[in-house]
């Protein structure tokens, strides 16, 4: 990642390629972009470095005409336009690669792309441009392959094959290498370079400080809804614009060792499940075992079986009782509740319809998953007690939120998160599963929960986290495997890997078999 | 034997086409995500407009079609007013449409009860009529039958091979990211509705002025339902819906003719027989749940904003 960036090609007195003034957008209770001034030249790669809920979506989503600003003026090329919708912006020569995606799963790769252009209907003539450009930019696509059958970094290529075959002047890309093994990110910042050697301008949206530092000619920073900062990321530290993105010092997380006896508590043997579900992947022969005082990460990119790893161990798909095993008890033909009463409890990625039901308030989604702790009696609601449980939950946690009784969904991602893992926690768990705990939340919180989670490790608690974020399983972990394809890698200490290896691994090559064979290693695991 | 089975091959075709026009209208509106069940009530509504055309005017069943057409589009209005630009429920708005209907046609198809139309004779295809046993069989019938075919191929056509149709299952599939890429979803819903409104018409139409040509409260007797049924386990494929159609068809002649050969089972059994042949052959059929996930349009019956 220390590759510095290119020569900017592109004539620098040249007129801007978009130049946006003053752009402002409200929303009922959030002024999303407050007098945004951007401006971009040719061949010019620009970041826009914010948090999540800084207002940088909004702002992209001006620029491709799928929001209307409320204030403002975009030039583009030297020129004062009004971007009414998408296909506006398509015809200007603005192209987007949206975070979550905007393929349709049952059409194949060439269909989707045709959905998006402009021009007569041709299914064989295209298919034929598809594989032309996807060669010559280093993106490899089969076009008639179905889209539910990609994995998400191929994905990620038909969309920037459909904006490329567009021949866009500006590319817009909104946190493109949140689902790309570090390899892959590689790969797409040579596209990318390539590009703006070309004359392609690229606005690139991320968080990630040392890959804008290593892409980006230029930054805008934001926060709140306004721009911060501009500069130039090769002559910052990543501290330097930390301190603009969030307003002070990036949290570090303190990581005790832990002094007790690291007896196995959760353990995985020959677990295999194909699930239902046609988008689904198949589990292939899982093992794994997490010990006291130690917290076990999963990375891998999701769709390679994380959904259906998590469904098997938090007991919402059953299966033979010995492929899971808690504290010396075979518990893999328990459902979730006869789980959670053993001492296993879970932390599902959607915090909204899995962790938390959305209009319910906090008290009542207390009871639902603490209910075996005092909250019910003889079957009868104790609602005083759920009360306090969730009010204890609240100042334990410090979520900010008008107390419990406030709803689900009226709370901030973080808080939110804050909250299902006290309420999880509160359960005084012997083993805790944990499906990406920060995403989606901001910085400050996002350092509270990995810290909460390695002092409840350090407590004696066994604790299994799945997480998209190398960085975070690097920071929190003690040992990482690698889930892909459905099948799980040997867990390493977090000493003896590195973001490369577990990247190689991620893609589906485990290094014991020197990335030919496509076997995973287990026996030892 | 032969002899006995032209007729019963030969009315098949004919009881098929109601279902042939309705299903195919829904599987259109189905695949840009819309569910309408208000099927049976646009049928109903449909053929009391087609009924009462064909009786005030000199065209027959070539004014009742049209009208037909028209009628069930504007009840399909409705829906789609309610349920598309308002975001209402669409179950809930489909199955209000189906009991307006029933009322509807109850109360201006009270003045035409055991009213009778001269109805529509059949098309002799020249040359292809004269085919021994296959050509009384296909090309022996009314010109509507022939409509439904020609329809069918066309929506086969359509859904297949051209952009359009690509759109439709795009919008079906993703309404968010074909809006993001700049279609239309709601005018496309519409215009699907809509389409699904003048089949349904066109289906309840020709049962009330073609295939009994005359007028019987709530004459459409489930059909509907049997459209929207068809419609789910044919996986959204055109050609197995018209296969399914078929089926219905078939059965339902089948069932006539052992009713006049005074065949011991009650009649209620016999007549419920056709819709039970295909409700039990359909699932059957669509027991594989991969085929049904895969074509299922993912946006199905939710409702979708800018």
């Amino acid at each position: 990642m220390s590759t510095p960036p290119p020569p900017f090609s592109g004539p620098p007195d040249n007129l801007p390629r978009l130049e946006l003034t003053g752009i402002t957008k409200r929303y009922p209770s959030v002024v999303a972009n407050d007098g945004i001034h951007l401006k971009v030249g040719p061949g010019e790669i620009h970041a826009v470095l914010g948090e999540n809920g800084a207002g940088k979506s909004t702002l992209m989503k001006i620029i491709y005409g799928a929001v209307q600003a409320d204030a403002g003026q975009i030039q583009w090329n030297g020129r004062e336009v009004v971007i009414a919708n998408p296909s506006e912006a398509r015809r200007l020569g603005i192209g987007m690669v949206f975070q979550h995606f905007s393929l349709f799963e049952t059409l194949s790769v060439v269909e989707n792309i045709a959905l998006a252009l402009d021009e007569p209907f041709d299914l064989k003539g295209l298919a034929a441009r598809v594989k032309e450009v996807s060669t010559r930019y280093g993106l490899p696509l089969d076009p008639d392959r179905l889209v539910y059958s990609l994995s998400v970094g191929e994905r990620q290529r038909v969309e920037i094959v459909r904006c490329l075959l567009q021949e866009p002047q500006l590319l817009i890309l909104d946190e493109p290498t949140s689902v790309l093994t570090p390899q892959a990110v590689q790969k797409l910042f040579e596209t990318l370079r390539r590009l703006a050697s070309e004359g392609v301008s690229i606005l690139y949206i991320s968080h990630k400080l040392h890959e804008i530092q290593s892409l980006c000619h230029s930054a805008t920073v934001m926060r709140g809804g306004k721009v911060t900062g501009t500069a130039t990321p090769s002559r910052e530290t990543p501290a330097s614009l930390a301190r603009m993105m969030i307003g002070r010092e990036l949290p570090v997380c303190e990581v005790p060792a832990f002094t007790g006896e690291a007896a196995p508590v959760l353990t995985v043997r020959g677990l295999s499940h194909t699930p239902d579900d046609p988008f689904g992947t198949a589990l292939k022969d899982i093992a794994l075992e997490v010990r006291r005082g130690e917290i076990l990460g999963i990375a891998g990119i999701s769709g390679n079986g994380q959904a259906e790893l998590l469904a098997a161990l938090s007991g919402e798909t059953t299966g033979p009782a010995n492929t899971v095993v808690l504290a010396g008890t075979p518990v893999g033909h328990l459902d979730a509740g006869r789980r959670r009463k053993r001492g296993l409890t879970f932390v599902p990625e959607e915090r909204l319809g899995r962790g938390a039901v959305p209009p319910m308030s906090l008290a009542d989604n207390a009871t639902l998953s603490a209910h075996g702790h005092g909250l019910v009696k003889k079957g009868f609601l104790r609602p005083k007690a759920a009360w306090e449980f969730a009010k204890t939950c609240i100042e334990r946690f410090d979520v900010r939120c008008g107390g419990p009784g406030a709803a689900a969904r009226s709370l901030s991602g973080g808080n939110l998160q804050k909250f299902i893992v006290g309420r999880e926690i509160m359960q005084q768990p012997i083993a805790m599963v944990v499906a990406q705990p920060t995403w989606g939340v901001d910085v400050g919180a996002a350092a509270f929960l990995r810290q909460t989670l390695i002092d409840l490790s350090r407590s004696g608690v066994a604790i299994l986290v799945i997480s998209e974020e190398l960085e975070e399983l690097f920071e929190i972990c003690d040992r990482i495997a690698v889930l892909a394809e459905g099948r799980l890698s040997e867990a390493v200490p977090k000493q003896q890997t590195n973001a490369e290896k577990i990247g190689m691994q991620m893609s589906g090559l485990f290094s014991d078999t020197h990335g030919t064979d496509r076997e995973p290693a287990h026996a030892a695991a | 034997m032969i002899e006995h089975l032209i007729p019963v091959l030969a009315g098949t075709l004919a009881a098929a086409t109601p279902l042939i026009f309705a299903g195919l209208g829904e599987l259109v509106a189905e695949r840009t995500g819309v569910i309408n069940l208000g099927v049976e009530g646009m049928m109903l509504i449909g053929a009391v407009a087609g009924f009462a055309a064909a009786a005030h005017s000199d065209g027959g069943a070539l004014a009742g079609l049209p009208a037909g057409a028209v009628a069930g589009m504007l009840a399909a209005l409705i829906f789609a007013i309610l349920s598309l630009s308002m975001a209402a429920n669409q179950a809930a708005c489909g199955l209000a449409l189906t009991i307006f209907g029933i009322g509807l046609s109850a109360f201006i198809g009270q003045h035409y009860v055991s009213y009778s139309l001269p109805g529509l004779p059949p098309l002799d295809i020249p040359g292809l009529s004269e085919i021994p046993v296959i050509g009384r069989i296909l090309f022996h019938q009314d010109a509507v039958t022939y409509l439904g075919l020609v329809t069918f191929v066309g929506v086969w056509w359509v859904l297949r091979k051209t952009r359009l149709g690509l759109v439709l299952k795009a919008v079906g599939e993703a309404p968010d990211a074909a809006h993001a890429i700049g279609y239309p979803v709601i005018a496309i819903r519409y215009g699907a509705t809509l389409f699904g409104g003048a089949m349904a018409g066109i289906a309840g139409a020709y049962l009330s002025t073609v295939y009994t040509p005359l007028w019987v409260q709530n004459m459409v007797a489930g059909r509907g339902w049997i459209a929207i049924a068809l419609v789910v386990f044919a996986a959204w494929n055109p050609t197995r819906l018209l296969l399914g159609a078929w089926l219905f068809g078939g059965v339902t002649i089948l069932q006539f003719h052992a009713q006049g050969l005074g065949i011991a089972l009650p009649v209620q059994f016999l007549a419920a027989l056709p819709y039970l042949a295909t409700v039990v052959v359909l699932v059957l059929i669509s027991r594989d749940k991969r085929l049904l996930q895969l074509n299922l349009p993912a946006s199905l019956g939710k409702p979708w904003m800018p």
